[in-house]
């Protein structure tokens, strides 16, 4: 079925864009494979039937918050030569991290089964706009608005900071 | 999957890309003879009568410059740049709804190449990503005024992006439908002119701005500001590339005149349209929704000609401290109202 050829083409991209970004030489180059994941995850979202999330994902991680990483890299203009050191301490601490990272989603995935082969798309309204709002605005309107809360408490505590640095070199 | 469908869908999406890019290349022409007009002069006149062919003789000159790359930059985003600059510019009109349906060969075709149920927020995505473009070859020409010009262009554009967002929002409750068809429907009132723009005018001046600058015109052509950047993210450009960019620029401006006349200008309704009906409304509707895309590149371009530019601080100023509190004040008003006439109070 060609449905499901197209999944594993895109499950193939995604899996090889997102090893890209932890290969790729330089960090601009990282950031614009994670964008090109971005698109893919989109890619599979549009699969399930989820026009929306699949669009919103895009304008939210790939058109705002990937074009502050790309800012921030392009300022710093890092490269091989001027790149910080890192400890040998740090080092083995991320390893030790990111393998008991890999621990933990191996044994959350391990015992995961496959209830249907392929993906399901008929009839499938739940990622639609209606769909969704239903959803957010019934079921789920308590976390949806505590995350809004969390928002909006992260926004304080950075205006909060760039307020406060402002006025030290007021003293100053 | 029919056959009649899948001819009908290529040879609009054909139309569509043809259509737009002839447009592209005449609005160069287009803005000099209005530059000319404004300042009292007479514009380009020596290519073909009245210089009508001068945009094919530009062209030509791109076509036929050294394709150069500078030694110190990142070949490949280099040359991704402008293409992608291109493709996001071509992409979004795949969703702007060109006319009413038409009847021919026993069927009903749509001037549209997708109604996505979402088509608005395709069209903010498409946007989003366009900045890339501009990031990439800029940060890729290894040139310090071409970077300014990348981070001026992003940060402009996040900033900017957020205001259009809102006042978005604000005509997706006036119709309740993300897709532009619904939208456009719902403008049709009692006889073609219940346009959005008597309901929101407000809204209308909060887009118009930050189509502006989304568009990087003057007077929010900072990234390419040549007083300061010599040529902002284009600098080190060249050739058909730097012709990529500059017609990336020009597709836009016609895109973004076409979402303003579908949001705001009641897209193809005009007035006294009740009176046609069948192929002769869509012949009619077609043409009034392309009549007002060239009044709002006229209006684009008279504004590029009359006002100066912004300084940076003064961008930013308007866009997080007037743009987004008008457009949210708006967007609560316009809830009441309609709370309001839902009845509950």
């Amino acid at each position: 079925m060609s449905l499901a050829i197209l999944t594993y083409i895109l499950g193939g991209l995604t899996f090889g864009s997102a090893l890209m970004v932890v290969l790729a030489p330089h960090p601009v180059r990282s950031v614009l494979y994670l964008i090109l994941t971005f698109f893919f995850i989109s890619g599979n979202y549009i699969l399930l039937n989820a026009q929306f999330v699949a669009v919103v994902n895009i304008i939210v991680y790939a058109g705002a918050i990937m074009v502050l990483f790309l800012f921030v890299l392009m300022l710093l203009n890092l490269s091989k030569e001027n790149e910080p050191k890192t400890k040998n301490v740090a080092k083995f601490a991320a390893v030790v991290a990111s393998g008991i990272l890999a621990v933990v989603l191996i044994a959350a995935t391990k015992d995961t089964m496959i209830l249907q082969s392929g993906y399901q798309t008929s009839d499938n309204a739940q990622g639609l706009v209606e769909g969704l709002g239903q959803l957010l605005f019934t079921k789920y309107v308590l976390p949806f608005e505590i995350s809004s809360v969390l928002f909006l408490s992260a926004m304080v505590g950075a205006v909060l900071l760039a307020k406060r640095e402002k006025q030290i070199t007021n003293e100053l | 999957m029919d056959t009649g469908l899948i001819i009908e869908k290529s040879l609009l999406v054909l139309a569509v890309f043809g259509i737009t890019l002839l447009i592209a290349t005449y609005l160069t022409y287009f803005e000099r003879k209005v530059a000319a007009w404004l300042q009292d002069r007479i514009g380009p006149d020596r290519a073909g009568p009245f210089g009508i062919l001068q945009p094919l003789a530009d062209a030509g000159k791109m076509f036929f410059k050294e394709d150069f790359i500078p030694r110190n930059a990142d070949k490949w985003l280099f040359i991704l740049g402008p293409g992608i600059a291109m493709f996001t510019a071509l992409m979004t009109g795949a969703v702007i709804p060109w006319g009413p349906n038409i009847e021919a060969f026993g069927r009903s075709i749509s001037l549209q190449i997708a109604d996505i149920n979402i088509g608005i927020l395709f069209i903010m995505g498409v946007l989003s990503i366009g900045v890339y473009g501009i990031m990439i070859g800029g940060w890729a020409s290894n040139n310090k005024y071409s970077l300014f010009g990348a981070i001026r262009a992003s940060s402009q554009m996040i900033s900017y992006e957020l205001a259009m967002g809102i006042s978005v929002i604000t005509i997706v409750m006036m119709t309740g439908s993300l897709s532009l068809r619904d939208i456009v429907d719902g403008q049709h009132g009692s006889f073609g002119m219940g346009w959005n723009v008597f309901y929101q005018p407000v809204c209308f001046l909060v887009f118009f701005i930050t189509a502006l600058a989304e568009t990087n015109r003057a007077p929010f052509d900072l990234p390419e500001c040549e007083s300061e950047l010599i040529g902002g993210y284009h600098t080190e450009y060249g050739s058909m590339k730097l012709g990529f960019f500059l017609f990336a620029e020009y597709i836009n401006m016609f895109i973004s005149s076409a979402v303003i006349a579908a949001l705001f200008f009641g897209g193809y309704n005009f007035p006294g349209m009740d009176a046609f009906s069948g192929n002769t409304l869509a012949i009619l509707g077609t043409l009034a929704f392309f009549g007002k895309i060239v009044f709002f590149i006229f209006v684009f371009m008279w504004i590029r000609w009359t006002l100066p530019r912004f300084r940076f601080d003064q961008l930013m100023h308007l866009g997080w401290k007037s743009l987004i509190p008008i457009s949210l004040i708006n967007l609560l008003i316009t809830g009441l109202v309609i709370a309001f006439n839902e009845g509950w109070f």
